[in-house]
């Protein structure tokens, strides 16, 4: 396990904005990863996103390392900035863009 | 007692809960995955007001509802959906 801790702990420091789900943004197998793919896509930030499905010890990996137990998370910069209820507040509340670029992320897409 | 009553009394006991409703939406999810019918009780979401969110962050809210039921998502519970608030702050039910 503590290889998956070291994979995570890389996917999220080396990339700024990680999104681990269940399928991928192109297919996405669960309709609250889609709902935050659909998001991400609309505000026009570029992410990785990360199959939890392809692997076990990835999909329970990835609840051990933040102590949250559901898919989809989202990361910026490391940090774990919440699942699919938190993301889609942030984004209705226009939080989700500053946060972005707060961080130095450039926000492509459509304006809050 | 169901899963939706059984979490809706520790709900109720752990955060006194100004308004809260537990929704079983697993007949909306009938047919994602093979054999899975819709018919227990496996998508919850969880809508609570409560003063015990005051001042909290989102990720504390979720992650205080999340421990206090980690016993019914380690036994099985596949998604839960949570719209925390605390008094005064909008909500859409």
């Amino acid at each position: 396990m503590s290889g998956i801790h070291e994979f995570i702990d890389n996917e999220v420091k080396t990339n700024d904005v990680v999104l681990f789900m269940k399928g991928t943004p192109q297919f996405p197998q669960c309709g609250f990863s889609g709902q935050v793919v659909q998001i991400l896509d609309y505000i026009g930030v570029d992410y990785k996103g990360i199959n939890v499905l392809a692997d076990a010890d990835l999909r329970q990996g990835i609840k051990d390392y933040s102590n949250w137990p559901t898919i989809p998370q989202l990361y910026v910069k490391g940090e774990f900035v919440g699942g699919c209820d938190i993301v889609r507040e942030m984004f209705q509340a226009g939080e989700l863009q500053s946060h972005l670029e707060a961080q130095g992320i450039a926000v492509k897409g459509a304006v809050a | 007692m169901s899963l939706t009553d059984t979490i809706e009394k520790k709900l109720i006991e752990a955060f006194h809960p100004e308004r809260l409703a537990v929704i079983n939406e697993s007949h909306m999810h009938a047919g994602h995955q093979p054999g899975f019918d819709g018919g227990g009780e496996t998508h919850l979401r969880v809508r609570i007001v409560s003063s015990a969110f005051t001042g909290m962050s989102r990720v504390a809210r979720h992650r205080a509802i999340n421990d206090l039921l980690k016993p019914e998502l380690d036994a099985g519970l596949h998604a839960l959906a949570v719209e925390p608030a605390a008094p005064g702050e909008p909500t859409r039910w």
